[in-house]
């Protein structure tokens, strides 16, 4: 069998306390997204720098050549370590942190944005995305130098409630994996379709011996047992 | 212990950890945390990985992993996160930890110097020689651009039109723009096992030593060399270090010793950081150079004068700012 370990495009990093923390990391086609959101800011901000410095003669062209020069170079990195993320990963809901899980700092922004120009050779992203398909952690060239990974921010909603039913011992031993599915069903199904609900439910029909709603609350029941025990 | 007990006694703990966590997320002026409540963030942080890790063996309901996942990727970041004195260390930094760490890699800047200076003396040599030499690398319209700007007879010399100080301000910018750029792709170059650098060192020692030679034989020696002495100490310098930079990027791609090609690299990338970030300050005091004093008109011994001076800083800086007394590095 196929672990969800191999198959999601996750990272573990265990933590000196020992335990594993887990981050999803961000692929080619949502940070191109970010990059398309932050090009066209970029392209707001030379619009807008270049009008209103352009009728300050030479000292005015200074300006705007030092302000491109700052943005082409210094834009991400400014976002990156005030907050982990340019607006446009913010758009897309991801951010950079160290390879370590920790925020990033200053040096490995600027060493990622820095070798942004070669990711960028020959054209477009050539590098970049030959370099973020050949690692699994969908690194591009300046993310492989300075440490960094790009992962989707962990939005944390509210946790679900497990629906409240009379515990139900289950009929035959669960396994650990087992008894975690079926926790994970109780604390699911409520997102769930009815007839998608029953149709998973209805699985196991030859042990709880019941069909359609009833079988879902069954196994509420079972879910209400394996956590209070009562 | 069943999932339910456990989270009776523990939510409590968890409450607390992330309302400090929220606090703590809130930009610095918002935020309103005494030391002691703040010095209360490792234990409560380890209390609660530890609940994790009971959680995860016990196998507890997915939703609680989340939640103490989440709690812990939070704590994680703060607890561990580096935080500086950019200030002070900026200020430290060009007091000493550049030229220290140029020193320390030596041999890159040495190698970068090699590549930059042997050909920018051998197509020099060879266009001092042969008036068409310099056609082998520029098309006749460049060149005929090139002389134009350090002829002698020209008004102003140096540039192709008469200069006031709004140019110099025009120009001090489009420095920064051009020259601090070409140093950072200097750099990003070494990525591709160090070739981009030593290209791109080739190619300027390449242009500039031809430039020079044709010039000098032209006879324009006094407006060209009394235009580039000065911030060609900065200038000149900063890119051969921008090459070096790269070059230690490359050798750690391609001989990472004994440790593997990533974790070689990025050791190699923090160090060649501190050498790109200090000769980006290097490019901004030649672009500001450049602009505002190699292209005034003063007299040429001036100008020579001014550009010993500069050189002898450059180099003294490198050699000797950071030394210890004890003679280390």
């Amino acid at each position: 069998m196929v672990t969800t370990e191999e198959v999601d495009t996750t990272r573990q990093y265990e933590i000196p306390e020992g335990v594993l923390l887990e981050f999803r990391l961000a692929g080619p086609l949502v940070r191109a997204g970010a990059w398309a959101i932050d090009a066209a800011i970029r392209a707001v901000l030379y619009i807008a720098i270049g009008l209103s410095f352009s009728y300050f003669g030479g000292v005015g062209v200074a300006i705007i050549l030092i302000a491109l020069f700052l943005i082409e170079w210094f834009y991400p990195v400014l976002f990156e370590v005030k907050s982990g993320a340019t607006p446009g990963k913010k758009a897309m809901g991801i951010w950079v942190i160290h390879d370590n899980g920790t925020p990033v700092t200053l040096s490995a922004s600027v060493i990622r944005n820095l070798l942004r120009a070669v990711d960028f050779m020959p054209v477009m992203y050539g590098f970049g995305l030959l370099s973020m398909l050949f690692n699994r952690e969908f690194k591009r060239l300046g993310d492989l130098a300075a440490g960094t990974l790009v992962v989707y921010r962990d939005s944390y909603e509210k946790r679900p409630e497990l629906p409240s039913s009379t515990a139900v011992r289950p009929g035959v031993e669960l396994t650990e994996s087992e008894q975690q599915a079926v926790l994970a069903f109780a604390e699911r199904a409520p997102a769930l379709s009815s007839e998608r609900r029953v149709e998973l439910a209805e699985i196991l029909s030859e042990i709880s011996g019941r069909k359609g709603e009833r079988a879902v609350d069954g196994i509420y029941g079972y879910a209400n047992w394996l956590m209070k025990g009562r | 212990m069943r999932q339910e007990q456990f989270e009776q006694a523990y939510r409590p703990l968890w409450d607390k950890l992330g309302a400090l966590l929220d606090e703590m997320e809130l930009s610095r002026r918002k935020r309103n945390l005494d030391k002691a409540r703040a010095a209360a963030l490792p234990t409560l942080y380890r209390q609660v990985c530890s609940h994790y890790a009971l959680a995860r063996s016990r196998r507890f309901s997915p939703a609680l992993l989340e939640q103490l996942h989440h709690l812990v990727l939070r704590g994680h970041r703060h607890l561990y996160r580096q935080r500086g004195a950019w200030l002070w260390r900026t200020l430290d930094f060009i007091g000493g930890g550049f030229p220290r760490a140029l020193r320390r890699h030596r041999g890159y800047f040495l190698l970068a110097l090699t590549s930059f200076l042997l050909p920018a003396l051998l197509l020099g040599l060879a266009c001092y020689v042969d008036p068409d030499m310099i056609y082998s690398l520029m098309d006749e319209q460049q060149v005929a651009e090139m002389e134009s700007m350090y002829d002698p007879s020209g008004s102003h010399p140096g540039r192709s039109e008469a200069r006031s100080s709004e140019t110099d301000f025009m120009m001090f910018g489009f420095y920064i723009f051009n020259n601090i750029g070409i140093g950072f792709r200097t750099f990003a170059g070494g990525m591709l096992l160090g070739v981009g650098s030593l290209f791109m060192l080739l190619f300027n020692g390449l242009v500039l030593g031809g430039v020079a030679g044709h010039l000098t034989r032209l006879g324009y020696h006094d407006t060209f060399w009394s235009f580039v002495s000065g911030h060609g100490a900065f200038e000149l310098t900063a890119i051969v270090i921008c090459g070096a930079a790269g070059l230690m990027l490359g050798h750690a791609l391609l001989a990472p010793g004994q440790r593997r090609r990533i974790p070689a690299l990025k050791a190699a990338a923090a160090e060649a950081l501190k050498l790109v970030l200090g000769a980006a300050l290097m490019l901004l005091a030649a672009a500001f150079v450049e602009a505002f004093w190699s292209s005034s008109t003063l007299d040429a011994a001036i100008k020579y004068g001014v550009a010993v001076l500069l050189w002898a800083l450059v180099v003294f800086y490198l050699v000797f700012a950071g030394r210890s007394r004890h003679g280390s590095l």
